[in-house]
């Protein structure tokens, strides 16, 4: 138990007396993740909501495929990512290989699916909510997207949590594209890993609780703005 | 927008036929509507009542036979209908927020929005919601405020589908003292039900389905007194148009 | 609407700022140097690095992996310079046509660690072979880190002495954590095991709960390390003048000085021994 309290005590310290390499690995790691989930929500919300409401041949396919890819290992995600921008794959011309680009590139690999997914089922469930009543009113699927996204949009904030969360929580992918630099492309849960290869149990655990404290901020600070949002609309 | 600029009534069916499945529904319909007088759709549940309004209204497409607007050719006769449901289907924003919403998608301007949306409120009574979520509001103040967001649209036609069969005899009152406003404004009403007295109060032309087939179609004054049609004469006494009583056809 | 443009300019502004974040690094000189996880963890290029920087102006980023893997990283180009302690490894990477020479740069040694309680009774033994043959017989835990690392490499040559075949026992008394040196020592640590390390890793380890060194300084557990330049003649981008400047430093008086004079916790850990003229 003492390596749990001693943990606390650390992270605590380290956040408190600003630490110059926590504050560069937290702010790469925020930056990294920050990068993903707004590329991949560019890309994968529109497309989830075009499959939820639109019929045409290959769908169910697509949506299945969809659903499974939620499950792909940040492992092997980071793996095809290496191989693709390694020199001697079909991207290394770009050289962009050990950078935090290659991390955000791999991110917003992992993450599209469990963001088209979620983006999917939620604009579905509300398309089938309204779909007689905006039809009525003229909106067919195209114009009444906005208006769907802008209904949902506590449950799309969910599914962009969910995004951000899978990415800033998972070293596999980056891991194997950044090469863990130090100063270049470490970030929070790389450095977890390296402190326990080290053998230092107590600072790799007081780094995740600054992880931990990051999730916690992100989440509550998500679930203040609806608080907010709703208490203006009485 | 105005309710008279090129009429798209009348409307005519012609041997319109739904199927579901192996299941026919709506069964060779004909008639004829004109502009002006109250219709009700009259019948039994499962008459088919609510899936001949949404064929009329473009919701759902026919299985045969034709739908045919006055110079539907022209123009897209959705512009010029709205349509009341059983239960009102509110966005999650204002009331307010909800009416601007069905003008914004016909390409009001924003202070023309303004303007009709305001006024549709306070001939509703729904001023005080306004800036409310609409979903907050009761169920027989969100049916008013679907019906504020109809009217707004200045529809040549308005369709309802039995839009107070849930609501208290006072919110029903409200409602339909509303819907006589829209109708003495110029807009057509097309409205089912099954409750008899709403068809005795609001009707002007009654017709009557059952099982998916047009059994009469008359003026209220001659149908309530004198039905032509021996289920329609069941149904106006009370009677439940089931087992025996079905072998009676016209 | 003014809300939806406040959100676009939001949003884009923070775009702006985390590309511009990103992209930080991309506008110095730098090498890309392929190492592995035990010379990383040591401490020792953390320690050296930084001096040449400040002699050359180039920054090295390192990517520390397995053995194996390192030198894969290198055959495929993602890497200028090569650093890594396996020989036979090495020499098939300059004879294959990946790097332009090997050179000596500096060694250290490996150690047998395990419970300080010793079941196997093998401390201080003089003939490695019999060591591990004492623990085999005893059926004593031995983890083998099993990941194709130049640590793992060097312990199965080892064991080949003793012609047990490890494939046959693997998973009983003799177990492959297929992690590195790191894993495996708080492996071994949790499960009062014996293993093989580097002293470096040994050294700086703080989860040394219940064990200790128990055989070394034996001629088998000699460590060199061999720094490789990779080959622009097959990877035609690889920063070979860079890349050469920073061997050359390393076998320069000063970059040998710097590795000599390298310490964990008062202790000397890598020696120089590049050789003279090279």
């Amino acid at each position: 138990m003492t390596d749990f309290s001693d943990a606390l005590l650390t992270s605590v310290g380290l956040i408190v007396n600003l630490n110059q390499d926590l504050t560069e690995i937290v702010l790469l790691s925020l930056r990294v993740s920050f990068s993903a989930l707004f590329i991949a929500t560019l890309i994968a919300m529109p497309v989830g909501a075009a499959v939820a409401l639109y019929r045409f041949p290959g769908r169910t396919a697509i949506v299945v495929f969809m659903n499974a890819l939620m499950g792909l290992p940040p492992v092997v995600v980071g793996l095809i990512v290496y191989l693709l921008l390694s020199r001697t794959g079909p991207f290394g011309v770009f050289g962009l290989l050990f950078t935090p680009t290659a991390m955000i590139i791999a991110q917003v690999l992992l993450i599209m699916p469990i963001i088209g997914a979620l983006t999917r089922q939620v604009i579905e469930d509300l398309w089938a909510e309204y779909e007689e009543q905006l039809r009525s009113l003229g909106a067919g699927p195209g114009r009444a997207i906005t208006a769907l996204i802008w209904d949902g949009r506590y449950s799309l904030l969910t599914a962009l949590l969910a995004g951000f969360g899978r990415a800033s929580a998972e070293v596999g992918a980056v891991m194997i594209v950044g090469g863990n630099i130090d100063h270049v492309t470490r970030v929070m849960t790389t450095s977890i890993a390296l402190e326990v290869s080290k053998g230092d149990l107590v600072l790799a655990l007081a780094l995740g609780c600054v992880l931990m404290a990051i999730s916690l901020g992100a989440n509550g600070g998500a679930y203040g703005m609806k608080a907010l949002a709703e208490r203006s609309e009485k | 927008m105005t309710v008279n600029a090129d009429s798209i009534f009348p409307l005519e069916l012609t041997d319109l036929r739904y199927e579901a499945g192996d299941k026919r529904l709506i069964n060779d319909l004909s008639f004829t509507l004109k502009a002006g007088p109250r219709t009700i759709i009259l019948g039994p549940n499962g008459a088919g009542k609510s899936l001949l309004l949404r064929l009329c209204h473009g919701l759902i497409n026919p299985s045969g036979g034709a739908i045919r607007w006055h110079g539907a050719q022209a123009r897209n006769p959705s512009d010029f209908q709205a349509m009341v449901f059983q239960r009102p289907i509110m966005l999650r924003r204002s009331a307010q927020a909800n009416v601007d919403y069905a003008l914004a998608l016909r390409g009001v301007s924003r202070a023309e929005r303004k303007h009709l949306t305001q006024e549709v409120l306070e001939k509703t009574g729904l001023t005080e919601f306004a800036k409310r979520p609409a979903r907050v509001m009761s169920f027989g103040e969100q049916q008013k405020l679907a019906l504020a967001r109809a009217w707004v649209l200045k529809p040549q036609v308005l369709f309802l589908d039995e839009p107070t069969a849930s609501l208290d005899p006072g919110a029903t009152y409200a409602f339909e003292e509303i819907i006589a406003e829209i109708h003495a404004a110029g807009t057509k009403i097309i409205m089912t039900t099954h409750n008899m007295g709403q068809a005795r109060r609001l009707a002007d032309e009654v017709l009557f389905i059952h099982q998916g087939k047009l059994l009469e179609h008359s003026p209220a004054a001659d149908f309530f007194t004198a039905p032509k049609n021996p289920l329609a004469e069941a149904f106006i006494r009370g009677d439940l148009l089931w087992g025996p009583n079905q072998e009676m056809q016209s | 609407m003014r809300a939806i443009a406040t959100v676009f300019a939001t949003v884009f502004a923070l775009g702006i700022w985390l590309y511009a974040g990103v992209s930080a690094h991309s506008a110095e000189k730098f090498i890309t140097l392929t190492s592995t996880t035990s010379t990383e963890n040591s401490g020792l290029l953390r320690h050296i690095l930084p001096m040449f920087y400040k002699k050359s102006g180039i920054s090295v980023r390192v990517v520390a992996v397995g053995t194996g893997q390192a030198i894969r990283i290198a055959r495929r180009g993602d890497a200028d310079v090569l650093l890594v302690h396996h020989r036979t490894s090495e020499k098939k990477f300059v004879a294959d046509g990946f790097g332009v020479k090997r050179h000596d740069v500096m060694f250290n040694d490996f150690i047998i660690v395990g419970p300080t309680a010793d079941p196997a009774k093998i401390k201080n033994m003089k003939d490695l072979t019999a060591a591990l043959n004492r623990i085999s017989s005893s059926k004593s835990h031995f983890l083998s880190r099993g990941d194709d690392s130049g640590t793992h490499k060097r312990e199965l040559s080892l064991w080949m002495k003793t012609g047990i075949n490890l494939k046959k026992v693997s998973g009983t008394w003799y177990r492959e954590t297929g992690s590195g040196m790191g894993a495996t020592l708080n492996t071994a640590s949790a499960t009062n095991a014996y293993t093989m390390t580097d002293r470096g890793t040994w050294l700086a380890f703080q989860n040394k709960v219940g064990q200790s060194i128990l055989v070394e300084g034996l001629p088998p557990l000699f460590n060199p390390y061999g720094v490789i330049l990779v080959n622009k003649a097959k990877h035609p981008h690889v920063k070979a003048k860079e890349g050469q400047v920073f061997i050359d430093w390393l076998l320069s008086k000063e970059g040998q000085a710097a590795i000599g004079e390298f310490t964990i916790k008062g202790k000397k850990l890598f020696t120089p021994n590049a050789k003279k003229g090279q």
